[in-house]
């Protein structure tokens, strides 16, 4: 996609360019009507989306309890993203939700569909819907099913007490080390499917011929996958961490609904803090702050996956 | 390829685990909603086949679900209703014609899809109560139809851009203008695009829990999640009833899932793939 803009200088004057301009641009004639069926769509995208965006990096300049007049703060609010200790930890916990979300999913998914695409195997279809069933169901939805498991008297600890793990039992959510890693549980349960149906759609694609070249090299199950699967899915690999990453980082129900970010603050998220400070402790312009570091966050992450994955193919 | 018994067996067992872990939350949420009801306190009949379907009665009434749903179809069907249109006309124009700003506007639609909501409800809730909007259907549906329009307009001009260039061009010699081509050659040709794009919509915003959360406060405006999250407040004595209302919230969407399966997953993992 960047072919065309990288090109637009030249492709006036060299017939080259002018070649490229048809093969690489929208095909058709030049239309200036073209605005006016962009305009629904981009007049409720800009007012309600590219806006606000703006006004948010607005208040982060301020101080503002979202009633009274703001107070000019410069950069404070973003000085105390990275000053504050409890701050810090957010962002903190959000890394560790990102091992949860995305390379937990991602090693599981690997194997899985290594495993699975050595073999034609019946019922991968519905092994698909099934495993990929978590990713519509309304994440409020999936809270309240954990949070019932993670109770002192649920499933969870049912399970430890009959392997014979008393020990272990105990009311997770409600516990300062147990919490965070229970709500990053959650997100590879509801991660998994959606990278394994990733993977293995990716795997489809791989020639049978490259495995056969590889086997008759001597190579076994474990050098296979390393030389011919997983190159094979990079592509899809960088797909499946920018979608899980981002989703880690966003996290806001699940926290919301599990934990409101306790016990204390050990599983407080960026997205939580967002809406505490917007609309719990009157605190915006820090709201904003935060809001704006995170979406700078993502859209780094988004680019540079990408940026990756396009280098490498 | 061939690969010995064994291995097909481990496959087996491999797929089997995965799936019981997959399905595990969920099942246990349906057998405890079917359950008898566990705040009644032992004084329940036996129930249908030791069932208790009327727990979902109970829930109902006793979580306002009617009105919570009735609220989420409203807004889930003007939402899709609105923005697939809406993309429609965008991704065409995007997709199939020429004019200035266009490779601008796309980049623009772009920063849309991967835009985290959070970052823009804060100064919208704000701008939108000075207003007077907030409390009113309006704060639930122009967000997300905002939202919904950014990805639609990326997956239809995708769509569009990759449509059989010779059936425009027909139809323009023939001396159809871009409205009727649109509407009367190329949208019967992209209804499986539209399908996707439909249910992913649908979706995204029936599940949606941070906008209606933010932007409403009346009772009578809640969402079907956001009431399921409110009812787990006030609703503490037992589960039963909370797994009833869970199944409740989550039915509609996965009721559709299990009949276009093949549109969520190739448009959830497509729309991310493409470009």
């Amino acid at each position: 996609m960047s072919d065309t803009a990288t090109a637009a200088p030249s492709r006036a004057r060299t017939p080259e360019g002018t070649r490229r301009r048809r093969r690489g641009g929208p095909p058709g004639e030049p239309r200036a009507v073209g605005w006016l069926y962009v305009l629904p769509a981009l007049l409720v995208y800009a007012a309600f989306l590219l806006y606000p965006l703006l006004r948010a990096v607005q208040i982060s300049l301020y101080d503002w309890n979202g009633n009274t007049l703001a107070t000019w703060a410069g950069l404070d609010n973003y000085v105390e993203v990275v000053g504050d200790p409890a701050l810090r930890a957010s962002f903190g916990h959000a890394l560790v939700l990102i091992a949860f979300y995305a390379l937990l999913p991602l090693v599981v998914g690997l194997v899985l569909a290594a495993v699975l695409g050595r073999a034609k195997v019946r019922g991968l279809a519905f092994f698909r819907t099934v495993v990929f069933l978590p990713q519509v169901v309304a994440m409020v939805v999936i809270a309240v099913a954990w949070r019932r498991m993670y109770a002192p008297d649920g499933s969870i600890n049912d399970l430890l007490s009959a392997i014979g793990l008393d020990a272990l039992t105990r009311g997770w959510l409600g516990d300062y080390t147990a919490a965070l890693p229970a709500v990053g549980l959650i997100g590879t349960w509801f991660e998994i499917g959606l990278v394994t149906v990733l993977l293995l759609a990716g795997m489809g694609k791989i020639p049978t011929e490259l495995y056969e070249a590889a086997r008759l090299d001597g190579a076994g199950a474990v050098r296979e996958f390393f030389v011919v699967t997983l190159p094979a899915l990079r592509g899809e690999i960088a797909v499946a961490l920018t979608l899980t990453v981002i989703a880690a980082l966003r996290t806001f129900d699940l926290v919301y609904v599990t934990t409101r970010g306790g016990p204390g603050t050990s599983t407080s998220v960026p997205s939580y803090e967002v809406y505490n400070r917007a609309f719990q402790q009157g605190r915006v312009g820090s709201a904003a702050a935060i809001a704006v570091v995170l979406t700078v966050i993502i859209f780094a992450i988004s680019f540079g996956i990408t940026r990756i994955a396009e280098r490498d193919r | 390829m061939r690969v010995s018994r064994a291995e097909r067996a481990t496959n087996y067992v491999i797929l089997a685990a995965f799936a019981v872990f997959a399905l595990w939350p969920i099942l246990g949420v349906v057998v405890a909603a079917l359950g008898p009801d566990d705040a009644a306190g032992g004084t329940v009949g036996a129930g249908v086949l030791g069932l208790h379907p009327e727990n979902f009665v109970t829930a109902w009434n006793q979580g306002r679900f009617g009105s919570y749903l009735r609220t989420s179809l409203l807004v889930s069907s003007t939402v899709v209703v609105v923005s697939v249109v809406f993309s429609l006309l965008a991704g065409y124009a995007l997709g199939t014609m020429r004019f200035r700003g266009a490779t601008v506007l796309f980049y623009v639609f772009l920063v849309g899809i991967m835009m985290p909501s959070e970052a823009v409800l804060v100064p919208l809730y704000y701008d939108l109560r000075a207003l007077g909007l907030t409390d009113t259907i309006w704060a639930l549906l122009l967000p997300q139809v905002a939202q919904s329009v950014a990805f639609g307009t990326f997956w239809m001009r995708a769509w569009f851009r990759s449509a059989n260039r010779s059936v425009v061009e027909a139809a323009r010699l023939d001396g159809a203008s871009t409205w009727r081509i649109l509407w009367q050659v190329l949208v019967p040709l992209a209804r499986p695009a539209v399908v996707t794009l439909t249910v992913l919509t649908f979706m995204w915003t029936w599940n949606e829990f941070l906008v209606p959360l933010v932007m409403v406060v009346s009772e009578s405006l809640r969402t079907a999640p956001l009431g399921l999250a409110f009812f787990q407040g006030q609703y503490t004595q037992g589960f039963t009833l909370l797994a009833a209302g869970a199944c409740i919230v989550a039915t509609p969407v996965v009721v559709l899932y299990l009949f276009l399966q093949r549109h969520f997953i190739a448009g959830m993992l497509e729309g991310a793939v493409r470009e």
